[in-house]
C-alpha cells in the first residue's frame, strides 16, 4: 500500500479504519478464535493509533502496525483470562490454517485469506439473513451496533441482541472460520453477494427525504471491491460491483432541487458519474464473458445499457429485453419478470406490457410488492385508462413508505384522477413511466 | 470434534399413505447413512427411531396428557447423534440423512465443563 506519511495522523487513522478495519479484525480473530475478543482488541489498536501516531508519526505500514498491536492486546487479554477462556466455546480453526504466531503480517495472500474467512463466517447459511447483514456491517465495516440499528430502522437493543445471538451461534454450533471448499463455493459466494447487495439496496432506496443513505452505499461499494479483490476470478462478484457502481452513478440526478423524484428518462445524464460508469461498464462486460451467467452480471448489463444511452430515447430496449431473458434463465424471479414487462412495453407499446403483466398479477411472491401496481398503473395511464390507473396507483401507495417515491406516486394519482373525473382519454405515449428500475 | 444431534422431523402420513416400498427404501437409506457418516469424516455416536406420535404421552407440571408436546404436521420421528469436526461437516452429513416426509434439524450438544 502507498505511504501516506504526508497526511495528518488523525486522517491516517480514519483512512486506516475505513480500509483496514476488516483485515486487522480478520487476522486477530484467527489468533483469538473469539470474535468479541478480536473486536475489542481491534478497537483498542485503533484507539492506540489515535494516541501514538500524532506523537511518533504514521507508521510506514499502518495495517501492519494495527495488526501487531491488536494481536498483542488480544494475547494480553487471553493470558489474563486463561482459565475463563478455556470454558468458552471458540471459533473452530481448521487444521490446515497457518499458525498466526508464524504468519507474515504483511503477506497480502495471508491477509486476503483471513478476510475471506471473516466474510464467509459472517454470511454463513446457518445464520439468518438479518444476522448476516448485521454481522457484516459490524465486523467487516466496523460500524457500531447503534449505526447498524439506525441503518435498518430497528432499536439499538434489538440489533445488539441480534448480533449477540449470531455470535453465540457461531461459537456454540462451531461455524468454522474458514474458506468454503470449491464444491460449496458457488452457494456460499451467492450468500455473500446477496448480503452486499442488500446493504447497497438499503442505502440506495432508503425511505428518507434524500432517498439515499450515502454511508451505506459507500460501505457496500467498499465491500464489493473487497470481495472482487480477494476473489478476482469470480465473475458474479465483478457483476455485483459493476451493478452497484452503475446504479449509484445516477445518484446526483435521482432527485430534483426540490427533493422530488426524477424518472430515469428525465434525468440529466451529463451529471451522472461517468468515471463510475466506465468502470461499471468494464466490470459488466467482464462478468458476462464465459459460460452461463449468474444473477448479478446480467443486472449490471441492464444498467450499463441505460448508462450507455446519451439520451433516454437512445436506450436499446430491445437488447435490454434480451438481457432480461438471460437473467430470467439464471434467476426465475417474478421481480425480474416485472422489470422485463417495462422493457417490453418500451419496445412493443404499453398494451404489450400490460398483456405480459397479466401473468404476474396473481403471483403470491409479488403480493405487497409496490412496484407491481405502480407498473400496472403507469401502463394503464399511458393507455388512457385513467379510472383503472387511479385504482392501481392507490394500491401502490398502500405499500409505499414515506419519502420521494411516495410523493411521486401521489402526484401521478392526482393527475390520473383528474383525467378520470374530467372524462379525458388522451394518452401520453411519449411519457416514459415509472418502474422498479426507473429510480 | 463436537457432538451434533440430527433430529428427523417427518409427516407420519408419508409412510402410512405410501406404497410399502417407500418405507423399505427409506429403511435401506438409513442403513447406508450410517456408512456415509464415516465417509464424511464423522462418527456415529448413537441414534434411534421413535414410535409414532399416537403413542406419545406429555407431562406439564404434574398433568399427564395423551399426545405429543406440540401438535405439528411434522413430528420428531427419530434422531442420530454424530461426532463432527464443525458445523459445516455436521451439515454435510445431515444433508444425507433420509427424511423424505420432512427434514432434519441439527443441534450442537451442550458441553458442561
Amino acid at each position: 500500500m502507498p505511504d501516506r506519511v504526508d497526511v495528518g495522523a488523525a486522517a491516517a487513522v480514519a483512512r486506516a479504519y475505513r480500509e483496514q478495519w476488516a483485515s486487522v479484525l480478520a487476522t486477530t480473530a484467527r489468533l483469538t478464535r473469539d470474535l468479541d475478543l478480536a473486536e475489542d482488541a481491534t478497537a483498542d489498536a485503533f484507539a492506540a493509533a489515535l494516541q501514538t501516531w500524532p506523537r511518533d508519526g504514521v507508521p510506514r505500514s499502518p495495517g501492519g502496525w494495527l495488526t501487531t498491536t491488536a494481536r498483542r492486546r488480544a494475547l494480553d487479554a487471553m493470558r489474563r483470562d486463561q482459565t475463563l477462556r478455556n470454558k468458552l466455546p471458540l471459533l473452530v480453526e481448521p487444521a490446515n490454517c497457518a499458525a498466526v504466531e508464524g504468519a507474515v503480517l504483511e503477506d497480502p495472500p495471508a491477509v486476503a485469506d483471513d478476510l475471506l474467512r471473516l466474510v464467509f463466517t459472517c454470511c454463513h447459511p446457518a445464520l439468518s439473513r438479518e444476522a448476516q447483514v448485521a454481522l457484516t456491517l459490524r465486523l467487516l465495516c466496523g460500524l457500531s451496533t447503534a449505526e447498524v440499528a439506525d441503518a435498518f430502522l430497528v432499536s439499538e437493543s434489538t440489533m445488539a441482541a441480534r448480533v449477540t445471538r449470531a455470535k453465540k451461534k457461531i461459537a456454540a454450533a462451531r461455524i468454522p472460520y474458514r474458506v468454503p471448499a470449491a464444491a460449496e463455493l458457488p452457494d456460499r459466494l451467492d450468500a455473500v453477494l446477496t448480503v452486499v447487495h442488500l446493504i447497497f439496496t438499503a442505502g440506495h432506496t432508503a425511505a428518507t427525504d434524500q432517498l439515499v443513505r450515502p454511508e451505506l452505499v459507500t460501505r457496500a461499494v467498499h465491500l464489493a471491491r473487497t470481495v472482487v479483490a480477494i476473489m478476482p476470478d469470480e465473475r458474479e462478484a465483478r457483476g455485483l460491483l459493476g451493478l452497484i457502481l452503475l446504479t449509484d452513478a445516477r445518484r446526483p440526478t435521482r432527485l430534483d432541487a426540490a427533493g422530488k423524484l426524477v424518472l430515469l428518462a428525465d434525468q440529466d445524464r451529463t451529471r451522472w458519474d461517468h468515471t463510475a460508469i466506465s468502470e461499471g461498464r468494464r466490470l459488466a462486460t467482464e462478468s458476462l464473458r464465459g459460460g452461463r451467467s449468474g444473477r448479478f452480471a446480467p443486472q449490471a448489463a441492464v444498467v450499463a445499457l441505460h448508462a450507455e444511452a446519451p439520451r433516454s430515447s437512445d436506450t436499446d430496449w430491445r437488447q435490454i429485453v434480451g438481457v432480461y431473458d438471460v437473467l430470467l434463465a439464471a434467476w426465475p424471479s417474478p421481480v425480474v419478470s416485472l422489470n422485463r414487462v417495462v422493457a417490453v412495453s418500451m419496445v412493443d407499446g404499453p398494451q404489450a406490457g400490460l398483456d405480459e403483466l397479466a401473468q404476474l398479477r396473481d403471483d403470491p411472491r409479488l403480493a405487497g410488492y409496490r412496484y407491481l401496481p405502480a407498473t400496472r398503473a403507469d401502463l394503464l395511464r399511458q393507455l388512457g385508462r385513467f379510472r383503472e390507473a387511479t385504482a392501481a396507483y392507490r394500491a401502490a401507495l398502500e405499500h409505499s413508505d414515506a419519502g420521494p417515491e411516495r410523493a411521486f406516486l401521489q402526484a401521478r394519482l392526482a393527475e390520473v384522477d383528474a383525467h378520470a373525473r374530467g372524462g379525458w382519454s388522451t394518452s401520453h405515449p411519449d411519457d416514459a413511466g415509472p418502474n422498479a428500475a426507473a429510480w | 470434534m463436537a457432538e451434533y444431534l440430527i433430529l428427523i422431523y417427518e409427516d407420519e402420513n408419508t409412510y402410512a399413505d405410501a406404497d410399502p416400498s417407500v418405507y423399505a427404501e427409506t429403511l435401506a437409506a438409513h442403513g447406508r447413512f450410517a456408512e456415509q457418516i464415516v465417509e464424511h469424516g464423522g462418527k456415529l455416536v448413537g441414534g434411534q427411531a421413535l414410535q409414532p406420535v399416537s403413542t406419545a404421552t406429555t407431562i406439564r407440571g404434574d398433568v399427564v396428557t395423551d399426545g405429543p408436546f406440540a401438535e405439528t404436521k411434522e413430528a420428531l420421528g427419530g434422531y442420530y447423534l454424530v461426532d463432527a469436526e464443525d458445523l459445516d461437516q455436521a451439515l454435510a452429513i445431515a444433508k444425507l440423512c433420509p427424511a423424505p416426509g420432512g427434514g432434519v434439524e441439527v443441534r450442537p450438544v451442550m458441553v458442561f465443563e
